[in-house]
Order: structure tokens, then sequence, then C-alpha cells
């Protein structure tokens, strides 16, 4: 397969991400939306990396999927603590920081 | 072959992507991420990465999948209430658009190496080995600084999600220090509504302990 089809597919994968992260509600999507960007990007480097023939695209690929896993620890952790306190989980009610 | 394996992976990677969207239960759309990096490993195994492809699987769709399984479980999640406010019609269709100007961006680029299948590799592209040797020369600062990385998200994790002292009552610790008595039993401070022991600064200074009126 020539390698346009996989932009394209992680194109797809992409938008799909922004979409989710607009219109879901609970912080939990959301990050799993983010986890669907951060995905897409990485088949982008990967596809890349082939096409080149280098092996360099795949060593970002790995240091992003380090950066999601740390980012996806850390949004759960705040999470959990929402819960703890009784916040309510829902992006739309958490506006104390809107001005 | 190639083909065919593609566009299998491809339409998995793409639908599990909406499910994840679309899906109003929490529990399902991590499912559907989990089958959506499963697709997304078969599609790096083509395009010649297997050390990437055996992590995403062994990392992202097992590790990182079972803390957002735990997490659902623990929060309890439930069915959404779709949002009411104007990014419900909008974000879909800004996602359109960046779709459509992304697939105008590849159509209209002047690389070639997009149409064509790749460069030419050299003998175990892709393989732990040369990825190994690849982080531990060119790319040993990256990768020292990914460790780093790692352990202070680790730290910030627990530091976030740990119970907190006076945040909240801890009504656990609570019973297990002051059990509930049976009625008509107990202390007369007790009685006069003075449920709590751990209060000394309730008590005047000075004063022995057994003189309470």
């Amino acid at each position: 397969m020539a390698i346009g089809w996989y932009l394209v597919v992680s194109a797809l994968i992409f938008a799909i991400g922004v979409a989710g992260v607009l219109v879901r509600r609970s912080p939990l999507v959301i990050l799993l939306c983010l986890e669907l960007m951060l995905n897409a990007a990485n088949l982008a480097l990967v596809a890349f990396s082939r096409m080149w023939g280098g092996e360099d695209g795949q060593v970002f690929a790995l240091i992003v999927m380090v950066v999601a896993a740390c980012e996806v620890t850390v949004g759960l952790g705040l999470i959990v603590a929402m819960y703890r306190r009784g916040l309510p989980i829902d992006v739309d009610d958490l506006r104390e920081l809107q001005g | 072959m190639s083909a065919v394996l593609f566009f299998i992976a491809a339409i998995g990677a793409v639908s599990g992507a909406i499910g994840v969207v679309m899906l109003r239960n929490q529990f399902y759309s991590v499912l559907a991420l989990v089958f959506h990096l499963v697709s997304l490993a078969a599609l790096f195994l083509l395009l010649r990465a297997e050390f990437v492809a055996a992590a995403q699987v062994i990392v992202y769709a097992g590790a990182v999948m079972v803390l957002y399984v735990f997490v659902v479980a623990y929060v309890g999640g439930g069915e959404e209430i779709s949002s009411r406010s104007g990014l419900r019609i909008i974000g879909p269709l800004l996602a359109i658009a960046l779709a459509i100007e992304l697939c105008v961006a590849m159509l209209g680029t002047a690389l070639k190496g997009i149409s064509g299948k790749g460069a030419p590799y050299v003998p175990g592209f892709g393989t732990p080995e040369h990825i190994g040797k690849l982080f531990l020369t060119t790319y040993l600062f990256p990768f020292e600084v990914a460790s780093l990385l790692l352990l202070v998200a680790a730290i910030g994790a627990i530091v976030l999600a740990r119970r907190r002292r006076g945040l909240e009552p801890d009504q656990e610790l609570e019973a297990r220090y002051h059990p509930p008595r049976p009625s008509w039993t107990g202390t007369m401070a007790e009685a006069g509504g003075m449920t709590h022991f751990d209060e000394p600064e309730a008590r005047p200074e000075g004063e022995p302990v057994g003189s309470q009126h």
C-alpha cells in the first residue's frame, strides 16, 4: 500500500479525536479522545519512518507513547481526586476558573 | 494480501475511533479504544515497525487501558447526557473541515515518497535490536528524559489521588476508632452531644479529664 493511504487514515483518526474532545462532556472520554489524536500522530510518524527507510520516526513514536502514558496517569489521578471531593465529573459543570 | 490487511486494519482503527466518540457508556468507549489500538498495531506491523507494534499492544492496550477500566469502575461511569452548548453542532463540523483540509494537503503535497511504497530498508528494520541501539546511542538523552518523566508522572499521580486529611471526614477510620455504642450505654459527654473524642482543645486547658460536668 502507498504511504499516502496511511496518512489519510491518520488524518481521519485525528479529526475524529478532535470531534470527541469538542463534543463529549466527561473528562474520561476527553482523555480517550486525546489518546486517539496522539495515536494518529504516531501512525503518521511511523508511516514517514517507513517512507524514508530510517528508524528515527519509530523512536519518536515510542517517546510519544511514554508521554501519553504520563498524561493518562496524571489525568486519571485528577479525575479520581475530583470524584473524592464530590465534584461533578463533567467539563460543562466545572467552570470555576472561567472568568 | 497486504492491501486487504491494510483495509481491514484501517477500517477497524477508524470504526474503533468513531466508537470511542459515539458510544454513550464510558466503559464501552474504553473497549472501543482497545479495539482501535489493536487495529493500529496491525497497521504498524504492515509498516515494518515490529517493536512499536509490540509496545502498542503491551503498554497501551494492556497497561494503560487497564488503568482506564479501573478508573471507570471506581468513578462509576454511567450514561452521559449530551451537551446543550453550541459545541455539539460546531464540533463535528470543525472536525470534518479539519479532515478535509488534511486530505487536501496530502493530495496537493509535492512529496514524491507518499505515492510510493516506501524506501528500501535494511534487513532487521524496526526490530527491538535496532530500536534499542538507537535509544542507547543517538537518542540516549531523550530516553533518559522519558524515564525521568515517567517517574515524575507516577509520583504526581500518587500525590493527586491520595486520601487527603482534613478535606473529607475519613469515615472508615472514624468507625474503626469510635465504634457506635448500643443505645442507653456510653458516657455523659456523648449524651450531651459531644460525639467526637478526638478534640482535646474542646476541653479547658489544665483541667483533669474526669471532672466534666
